[in-house]
């Protein structure tokens, strides 16, 4: 969407309009582009700030930290408090759940969200259309309404604290969505193409894989990216489905780590530098495919 | 992206379907079934058995007892009965259902508002808000929860230094998470940070719709910006604009996270806790898990109602 430009210069040079009329519309156009153009700045800061204070805290000193002034661009500036934050085990701990669980999601996702989509949009059979309304009313559900069933099942099964159990919760949960995106992709590519391929001598399964995989590899990177920011910041289901300190993943690890230095006071820098850590994978990734993203928005809950 | 691609892709299959009258590929084949076995599998087994055991469980007397041992006793709907005749699940339902309404209500107002100033700003300053919006946009939740946790410390925090600098004294010290009313305010806050980008880059989206020469006619013939857009921008934009409350709604009755992440630290837990967090002290903390069952059938229930219109429009667009 940043490569839609705006249409108003032709419109305002129109040669239809009179000169009387189109004398003063110019002015006050301007006028307004300008007061919008300043908003506009102002808004973007203010959203942005959270992220610069962020930012800003986790490379200041305990000291200036701690200060009642706030500091708000420091020369003592460095990277002690990720250095710190690294230090530890616990943090490296976190970081191997997340990714283990993460990376088996998006795998499992990937697969069977793709036959699924496959299944939708190039079959028609009975019991298609219940299905997908089944599917979309499935990304709906709150993870808060199903929580403590998936506690209760998965301390029946010894799966808490487990990657297993969390990630067969989490690959349940994205699934739905990945198989409404892919279904698009999946049908944009023509049979024809796949037909064609067939009538020049490969096997159905040959066809598929030289012709129709390659098509739709946007596709799967925009539902693995998906389902990668979906794991990777998912905290309801992993605060019940993984109790122990031992095996958290990061988003609970880093409420852990700023709970347990509020007695003693709050370290903010190592806490922002933590969820620096956390936030830059994110940041890249999202805006790596955010074009996709904004573009498929309102055919689909994006980030829920 | 898919959604401009596919429609004329599908309006050819459709053509061909509707020209012959078997389905084109593999009539009656068993294929699409076994494709879609994995995926459902583990629905089924994620989703499908905990809202089975959900509702069995929401009809049984399952208390601590039982985590012991002690057979369930069925109760029929001894406790919706309970439950729907206390006054403490209304007071969290009622304060759930405002604090959503006014956060998906705030979000979607700044939204506009934000879509409209990127429509009207010249290229460079739209340039820069769409990258704020993405960067509030990507920050994981727990990340920005934990950021604004920072911004309202009452003792450090940036927030109230600003304040004080401006003059409210009263600000220096003052505990934002301690006191119900402030607590919800930070919580929209966070919430509304979080959410404003969706909903401002889609409108945007939608804006960018809006034909240019219907807004020159219109002030041609001596429309002024309110009734432009009143009459020609909001009927266009009106299907995306719905569904996007629609979501909101949706999204904002589910913020157990968010309200959990603030508690931590000493705000009054029973006096902040929204629906997610009711079922949750119901469940895991006293171990009642009938109960827990049946509000979270509750939720589940007024999610699908809510999801409907939405689900309906998703539809359409697969038919179409």
């Amino acid at each position: 969407m940043t490569t839609t430009t705006s249409t108003r210069g032709p419109v305002r040079h129109r040669p239809g309009t009179t000169a009387a009329t189109s004398q003063p519309a110019p002015r006050r156009l301007r006028l307004g582009t300008a007061g919008a153009s300043v908003a506009a700045i102002v808004v973007a800061l203010v959203w942005i700030f959270p992220v610069y204070w962020m930012i800003n805290t986790s490379l200041l000193p305990r000291t200036q930290v701690q200060s009642r002034t706030p500091t708000f661009f420091s020369l003592d500036a460095g990277f002690f408090n990720y250095v710190r934050v690294l230090d530890g085990d616990s943090f490296l701990n976190a970081l191997r759940m997340s990714v283990v669980v993460t990376l088996s999601t998006v795998v499992f996702v990937l697969i069977f969200a793709f036959l699924g989509a496959l299944a939708i949009s190039r079959f028609r059979f009975r019991g298609r259309t219940s299905f997908i309304i089944a599917m979309l009313f499935i990304q709906m559900l709150p993870a808060e309404g199903l929580f403590i069933a998936q506690y209760r099942m998965l301390s029946s099964v010894n799966l808490l604290n487990s990657a297993i159990g969390v990630t067969v919760l989490y690959t349940a949960a994205v699934i739905p969505f990945t198989v409404w995106m892919l279904r698009g992709f999946v049908a944009g590519v023509p049979a024809e193409l796949e037909e064609a391929g067939m009538v020049d001598g490969l096997s159905r399964t040959g066809a598929f894989i030289r012709i129709t995989f390659p098509l739709l590899a946007p596709g799967l990177v925009a539902a693995g990216v998906y389902a990668f920011l979906q794991a990777w910041n998912e905290f309801t289901i992993a605060l019940v489905a993984l109790p122990s300190n031992s095996a958290q993943t990061l988003p609970l690890w880093l409420r852990g780590f700023l709970n347990s230095s509020a007695s003693q006071g709050v370290n903010w820098g190592e806490v922002m530098a933590a969820s620096t850590l956390i936030a830059v994978p994110v940041i890249v990734f999202f805006l790596i495919v955010q074009g996709r993203m904004t573009g498929g928005l309102v055919s689909g809950a994006v980030k829920g | 992206m898919n959604t401009t691609t596919s429609p004329p892709v599908e309006a050819a299959d459709r053509l061909v379907r509707g020209a012959v009258p078997a389905p084109r590929r593999r009539p009656r084949s068993a294929a699409p079934y076994a494709l879609l076995v994995p995926a459902v599998l583990v629905i089924l087994l994620g989703m499908g058995y905990p809202v089975y055991w959900q509702i069995v469980t929401s009809l049984q007397e399952y208390g601590l007892a039982q985590q012991f041992g002690q057979p369930p006793e069925f109760v029929g709907l001894g406790n919706y009965a309970e439950l729907f005749t206390s006054s403490a699940l209304w007071a969290v339902v009622w304060k759930s259902i405002l604090f959503c309404l006014a956060n998906a209500g705030i979000t979607v107002v700044l939204g506009m508002l934000f879509a409209l100033l990127m429509k009207a700003a010249s290229k460079l300053p739209r340039a820069v808000l769409q990258v704020a919006m993405l960067l509030a946009w990507a920050m994981p939740m727990v990340a920005a929860v934990t950021v604004f946790k920072w911004l309202f410390d009452y003792r450090v925090g940036v927030v109230n230094w600003l304040l004080v600098q401006i003059g409210f004294e009263d600000a220096r010290g003052f505990a934002w998470l301690a006191q119900p009313l402030t607590f919800f305010l930070v919580a929209t806050l966070v919430i509304v940070w979080m959410s404003v980008p969706f909903v401002a880059l889609s409108l945007y989206a939608a804006l960018t719709q809006v034909s240019d020469e219907v807004m020159e006619a219109a002030s041609l013939d001596g429309a002024n910006a309110w009734h432009k857009f009143w009459n020609i921008v909001l009927p266009t934009i009106r299907p995306v604009l719905a569904i996007v409350l629609l979501l909101q709604i949706i999204w904002d009755l589910r913020v157990f996270a968010q309200i959990r992440l603030l508690q931590d630290g000493g705000a009054p837990v029973g006096e902040t806790n929204l629906l997610g967090n009711f079922i949750y002290a119901l469940g895991v903390g006293e171990g009642d898990f009938g109960s827990a069952a049946a509000v979270s059938i509750f939720v589940l229930l007024l999610t699908i109602a809510l999801s409907w219109p939405y689900v309906r429009s998703l539809l359409k667009e697969d038919e179409a």
